[in-house]
C-alpha cells in the first residue's frame, strides 16, 4: 500500500492509474495548477503552508527574544533590535498566523466538505484572499528590509507616527491588506453556510466547528473594516500628516486606541472561536459520545461574537479612558465569561462517562481545556479595574493572552491539524511521536508562561529590554520552557513531514467521526464526494464500527453489517 | 431552512446547461441569491469602513463644534448640492440600467450605464474644482494647513467659486501658527513655544507651533461656541476639520472611481451582449455598490457642507 | 426565507424583482425634493435641531435609496438583516466612542500633556 502511493510517478503512469485514486492532490500537476486553482481544498493547503511559514518566523523571533532574556543585560541584541523583534513577533503571529490560521487554512479545507457542498460560494474570491495574504506577507517582509518597525503590534500613536524606522508604513499597509484577505474569507464562509448547505443539512445539523467558523466570519466581516480605516488613517497620518490621531496637530491619540480595539478586541474572538469549534469536534469524537447540549454550544459561539463587540475598552483602562467608560467596559467584560464557561462545562460534560480515546488530537483537546481555563480565568483579574491598574502592561498580561492565544488557539490548531491531517493528505502520522510532541509542548508552554504570571504579578513590565536581578530565575525558567516548546514543534514538523513520504495510507475515517468529511475518501476527490453523503446527526457515533482490517471506522446498519 | 434546499434540487434539471451556472451551484437562483448576499455583506464592510470616519467626525464635532461651525464656511454649498444632484441622478440611471437588463432591453442598458458613468465623471469634475480651490488657499489637512487668503468677514462659499480677494494680506489671527497670545497664555505658558520646523516624509517643510492642542478643553479655546460670531477669531485646530473633510471626501472619491471602473466593466460586457433576463447579476451587484456610494454622499453632504 | 421568493420563482428563468419605472422616477423625485428641503433648512435657525433635522432627512433619503433603488424592500430579508446589523455596529462604535471622549475631554487639564511638554 505504501509503495503504491508514496512513489507517485512523474506523470507517465498517471493515465494508467485507477480512477479511484484520483484526488484533489494529484488531479492536475505543476506549480501553476496550484497557483491558479479554484479548489477550496488546494487553497486551504496553500494557506496551511504559508501560515506555517509565518508561524516559523514568529516562533523563531520568540525564541530569540527569550534567549535575550536569559540575563538582564544585553546578550544577543541592542534595545532597538529587541523592540523590533517583539513587534515582529506580535505582528507576524497575529496578522499572518493566528487570524488566518484555523479559518483560512483548515476551515477552507473542511467547511464545504462538512456542508456537503462542492466548493465555497465564491471560489475566485477565495483564491483572491490567499493572494492578498501573500501580498500582505510580502509587505511585512518589505518593512523588515526597510529597517523594521518598533511600534508594538498595536501601532499605537504617537509611537507609530513618530517612530524613526521606515518599516512602519509597509507593515501597516500589509496589515491593511491582510485585513481584506480576512474579510473576504469571512464573507465567503457566511454565504457558503447560508446558501450551499446540502439537502437535509439544517442549521442544527451542522458540526459545531461550522458554528464557530460562522461566528468568526461575522466578526471578520463586521470588525475588520474598522481596522482597515484605522490603518488607512495611520498611513496617511504618517505619510501626509493628516493629524486625526496626532496631538501635535490637534488630534486625539486615545481615539486611535478606540479605533484599534474596536477591531482588535473582536479579533481576539476571531482567533479563539474557531479553536473552540475544533475542540467541540475533538472532544465529542474522541469521547465516543454525543456532544453535550449542542444548541448551547452553538449559541454561545454567536454570543461570544456579539459580546466581543462591546468590551474593547478594557484595553484602555490606564490609557486615559474616562472613569465612566472604564466602569462600563469592566462590567461588560465579565459577561464574556458566561458563554466561554458554557462551552467549557459542556465539553467537560461531554467527556463524562465517555469512552475517551487518548489519540494525539484528544491530548491537544485536553491541553486546551486546562490551558484555556487558566487563560480565561486570569482574564477576569484583568477585567477588574482595581487589579488591572497593578497588572496592566506587566508580564501577567503577556502570560494571560499567551494562555488564551497559544494555549487556546495554537493548541486547538495543532489538534485540528492532527485530526484532519489524514483527511488532507491521506497519510497517517506516527501516533507515539505525536503524543511525545504534545507532552513536550504542554510542559514547555507551562514553564514558559506560568513563570510569567509570577513575575508579572511582582511587577515585571512587558516589552522591557532588561530587568533587575530579582526576576532572573523566572526569566531563565521561562526561556528554558520556550526551548522545550521549540523542540516539540520540530518533532511535529519531523513526523508530519515523514508521514507525507512514508506514512501509512489513511483510511476514510480513522477517528470514527460522524461529520460529512469522514464519508468521503482520504484525500477527497476534486468534487469532494463521489456519491452524495448521508446527512445525519454529526455527533451520533452509534452506527460507526472500528474495522481493524483498514485501521479505520466504517458505517454499519442496525444489524452491525457494513453498509 | 431545510425546505430551502429542495427548490434548488428541483430546478437543477431545468438549468443544468445554463452557460452562466457555475459548477458548484445547483440553480441559477441559488447562484443569484449567493451573489446578492455576498454583495450585501460587502456593503456592510463598506459601511463599517466609513464608520471610522463618521466616528472621528462625531467625536470632534461633539467636542469642538466651533471648529466645524467656523470651517464649513470654506466649503461651497452650491457645488455640494450640485454633486448631490448628480449622484442621485446617476443612481436613478443605474437602477434603470438594472431594470433594463432584467427585462432584456440591450440599448436601454447601454444608454443607462453610459449616463451613470457620465454622472461619475461629472461628480469627479466638481470634486476637482472644489479640491483645487482648497489647494490654492492652503485649506488642507492638518500638517499642510496653511490658509493664506481667507480672513475675516468672508461670506460663505468663499473657497469654491473663485472670487477671493488675492490682494488681502495674511490675517494674523487666521495664520495658524500664531495663537492669540492672551488666550494661549491664559491656557498655559507651556503652550506658547517656539515654532518648530516639521518635515513630513513627503519632504515638505512646514512651519507650525508645537502647541499641545489635544489637552485643550473646548471651553478654553472657544469663546464663540455659539457659532454666530463667524467674524470672530479663528478657533484652534481648524485643521482638524480639513483633515476629516479630505479623508471623508477622499475615501468617498476613491469609491466613486472604483464604482466607475466597475460600471465601465459592466458596460463593456453589456456591449458584448453578455446579459439577459436570465443572467444580470453583475449589473445588479455593481448597481448596489454604486447606490451605496450615493448613500454615503447623502450623509456626507449635510455633515460637511450644511453645518448651521 | 423560502417563502420570500415565492412571488417571482414562477417566471422560469427570471430571478430577482423588477422595479417599475414609475417607482424609480418617483424615488428620484422624492430624493431631489428632500435635497432641496435639507439645503433650505440650513437657512433657518433651529439651534441644535438643525443637525438632527439634517440627519433625519438624510436617513429618509437613504431609506428611499435602499428600499427602491437597491430593491431591499423586495429582496430576501436576510440581506436587509445584514445591512441593519452593519448599521447597528456603526451605531455601537459611535455611541461608545463618543460617550468616552465626551467624558475624558472634560477632565483634561488645559495645556497639560505629560511627556509632550518641551523642556
Amino acid at each position: 500500500m505504501a509503495t503504491q502511493t508514496s512513489t507517485i510517478p512523474a506523470g507517465g503512469l498517471a493515465g494508467a492509474r485507477d480512477s479511484a485514486e484520483k484526488n484533489y492532490l494529484n488531479e492536475s500537476k505543476g506549480i501553476l495548477s496550484w497557483l491558479t486553482t479554484l479548489d477550496h481544498k488546494r487553497i486551504g493547503v496553500m494557506y496551511l503552508i504559508c501560515i506555517l511559514g509565518a508561524f516559523f518566523l514568529g516562533g523563531m523571533s520568540a525564541v530569540l527574544l527569550r534567549t535575550e532574556h536569559l540575563s538582564g543585560t544585553p546578550n544577543l541584541m541592542e534595545a532597538d533590535a529587541y523592540n523590533k523583534l517583539f513587534t515582529l513577533h506580535g505582528a507576524v503571529m497575529i496578522f499572518l498566523f493566528i487570524i488566518p490560521g484555523i479559518p483560512a487554512a483548515l476551515g477552507n479545507f473542511v467547511l464545504p466538505i462538512m456542508l456537503g457542498a462542492k466548493d465555497v460560494a465564491f471560489p475566485r474570491l477565495n483564491l483572491c484572499s490567499w493572494y492578498l495574504w501573500v501580498i500582505g506577507a510580502v509587505c511585512a517582509l518589505l518593512s523588515l528590509l526597510l529597517g523594521g518597525f518598533d511600534t508594538g503590534w498595536t501601532f499605537y500613536t504617537p509611537y507609530s507616527t513618530s517612530s524613526p524606522f521606515q518599516g512602519v508604513i509597509p507593515i501597516v499597509t500589509g496589515a491593511f491588506i491582510l485585513g481584506f484577505s480576512s474579510i473576504f474569507t469571512g464573507l465567503n464562509f457566511i454565504v457558503t453556510i447560508h446558501k450551499l448547505r446540502a439537502p437535509g443539512m439544517g442549521w442544527f445539523k451542522m458540526p459545531l466547528f461550522l458554528w464557530g467558523l460562522y461566528s468568526t466570519a461575522l466578526i471578520q466581516v463586521l470588525a475588520t473594516p474598522v481596522l482597515g480605516i484605522t490603518l488607512l488613517l495611520l498611513i496617511v497620518e504618517r505619510a501626509l500628516g493628516v493629524g486625526i490621531f496626532d496631538p501635535a496637530l490637534g488630534g486625539d491619540p486615545v481615539l486611535f486606541q478606540h479605533f484599534f480595539w474596536f477591531y482588535s478586541h473582536p479579533a481576539v474572538y476571531i482567533m479563539i472561536v474557531p479553536a473552540m469549534g475544533v475542540i467541540s469536534e475533538l472532544i465529542s469524537v474522541f469521547s465516543r459520545k454525543h456532544i453535550f447540549s449542542y444548541q448551547f454550544i452553538a449559541y454561545s459561539s454567536i454570543a461570544i461574537a456579539a459580546f466581543g463587540f462591546i468590551v474593547w475598552g478594557h484595553h484602555m483602562f490606564t490609557s486615559g479612558q474616562s472613569e465612566l467608560m472604564n466602569t462600563i467596559f469592566s462590567l461588560l467584560t465579565f459577561s464574556v465569561a458566561i458563554p466561554s464557561a458554557i462551552k467549557v462545562f459542556n465539553w467537560t460534560a461531554t467527556m463524562y462517562k465517555g469512552s475517551i480515546v487518548f489519540k494525539t488530537p484528544q491530548l491537544y483537546a485536553l491541553s486546551f481545556l486546562f490551558l484555556f481555563g487558566i487563560g480565561g480565568l486570569t482574564g477576569l483579574f484583568l477585567a477588574t479595574l482595581s487589579t488591572d491598574i497593578h497588572l496592566h502592561d506587566t508580564y501577567f498580561v503577556v502570560a494571560h493572552f499567551h494562555y488564551v492565544m497559544f494555549g487556546g488557539t495554537v493548541i486547538a490548531f495543532l489538534g485540528a491539524l492532527h485530526y484532519w491531517w489524514p483527511k488532507m493528505f491521506g497519510k497517517m502520522y506516527n501516533e507515539n511521536w505525536g503524543r511525545v510532541a504534545c507532552l513536550l509542548i504542554f510542559i514547555g508552554f507551562n514553564m514558559t508562561f506560568f513563570t510569567q504570571f509570577a513575575m508579572g504579578s511582582q511587577g515585571m513590565p512587558r516589552r522591557y529590554f532588561n530587568y533587575t536581578e530579582g526576576y532572573t530565575t523566572y526569566h531563565v525558567v521561562s526561556t528554558i520552557g520556550s526551548y522545550i516548546m521549540a523542540v516539540g514543534f520540530f518533532v511535529i514538523a519531523g513526523y508530519l513531514y515523514y508521514s507525507l513520504i512514508r506514512g501509512r495510507k489513511a483510511p476514510d475515517n480513522p477517528w470514527g467521526g460522524a461529520s460529512l468529511e469522514w464519508q468521503t475518501s482520504s484525500p477527497p476527490p476534486v468534487e469532494n464526494f463521489k456519491k452524495d453523503p448521508i446527512v445525519g446527526d454529526p455527533y451520533d457515533f452509534s452506527n460507526l464500527k472500528y474495522d481493524p482490517a483498514i485501521g479505520g471506522y466504517v458505517r454499519v446498519d442496525a444489524q452491525g453489517v457494513a453498509s | 431552512m431545510d425546505a430551502q434546499v429542495h427548490p434548488h434540487a428541483d430546478a437543477h434539471g431545468a438549468h443544468a446547461h445554463s452557460p452562466h451556472l457555475q459548477h458548484h451551484f445547483d440553480s441559477l437562483e441559488q447562484q443569484f441569491d449567493s451573489g446578492k448576499l455576498g454583495m450585501w455583506l460587502f456593503l456592510a464592510t463598506e459601511v463599517l469602513l466609513f464608520a471610522g470616519l463618521f466616528c472621528a467626525y462625531s467625536v470632534y464635532r461633539a467636542n469642538h463644534p466651533e471648529i466645524f461651525i467656523y470651517a464649513h464656511q470654506f466649503l461651497d454649498k452650491f457645488w455640494g448640492a450640485v454633486n448631490t444632484g448628480i449622484l442621485i441622478a446617476s443612481s436613478l440611471t443605474m437602477a434603470w440600467a438594472v431594470r433594463c437588463s432584467q427585462i432584456g432591453k440591450q440599448t436601454g442598458l447601454v444608454i443607462c450605464l453610459c449616463l451613470t458613468l457620465l454622472g461619475g465623471v461629472g461628480f469627479l469634475c466638481v470634486k476637482y474644482v472644489e479640491y483645487k480651490a482648497k489647494w490654492e488657499h492652503g485649506l488642507l489637512w492638518a500638517s499642510q494647513y496653511n490658509p493664506s487668503h481667507h480672513g475675516e468677514g468672508h461670506d460663505e462659499a468663499a473657497a469654491g467659486d473663485g472670487h477671493e480677494d488675492h490682494s488681502e494680506a495674511p490675517d494674523p489671527s487666521a495664520a495658524h501658527a500664531a495663537t492669540p497670545p492672551a488666550e494661549a497664555a491664559a491656557a498655559d505658558p507651556a503652550a506658547v513655544t517656539p515654532t518648530v520646523i516639521m518635515t513630513t516624509s513627503a519632504g515638505v517643510v512646514v512651519e507650525r507651533s508645537k502647541i499641545l492642542p489635544a489637552a485643550m478643553g473646548p471651553m478654553e479655546l472657544a469663546p464663540d461656541t455659539t457659532g454666530h460670531d463667524l467674524h470672530g477669531k479663528e478657533p484652534q485646530n481648524v485643521q482638524t476639520f480639513f483633515s476629516i473633510y479630505f479623508m471623508m471626501t477622499g475615501l468617498h472619491g476613491v469609491h466613486v472611481i472604483i464604482g466607475m471602473l466597475a460600471i465601465a466593466w459592466v458596460l463593456i460586457r453589456s456591449l458584448k451582449g453578455h446579459f439577459s433576463p436570465a443572467y444580470f447579476t453583475p449589473v445588479d451587484l455593481v448597481g448596489l455598490y454604486w447606490h451605496l456610494v450615493d448613500l454615503i454622499w447623502i450623509y456626507l453632504f449635510p455633515l460637511l457642507y450644511l453645518i448651521h | 426565507m423560502s417563502s420570500a421568493h415565492g412571488s417571482h420563482s414562477g417566471h422560469g428563468e427570471q430571478v430577482g424583482h423588477i422595479v417599475g419605472w414609475p417607482i424609480l422616477v418617483a424615488t428620484w423625485a422624492a430624493l431631489m425634493v428632500f435635497t432641496y428641503i435639507t439645503v433650505a433648512a440650513t437657512y433657518i435657525d433651529l439651534g441644535s435641531l438643525n443637525l438632527w433635522l439634517a440627519m433625519v432627512i438624510a436617513t429618509i433619503k437613504a431609506a428611499l435609496v435602499v428600499m427602491y433603488f437597491m430593491h431591499l424592500r423586495y429582496d430576501r430579508p436576510i440581506n436587509a438583516l445584514v445591512f441593519v446589523i452593519s448599521l447597528s455596529a456603526l451605531a455601537l462604535f459611535l455611541v461608545l466612542a463618543m460617550l468616552d471622549t465626551a467624558h475624558y475631554q472634560q477632565v483634561l487639564i488645559p495645556g497639560y500633556a505629560p511627556g509632550m511638554t518641551p523642556r
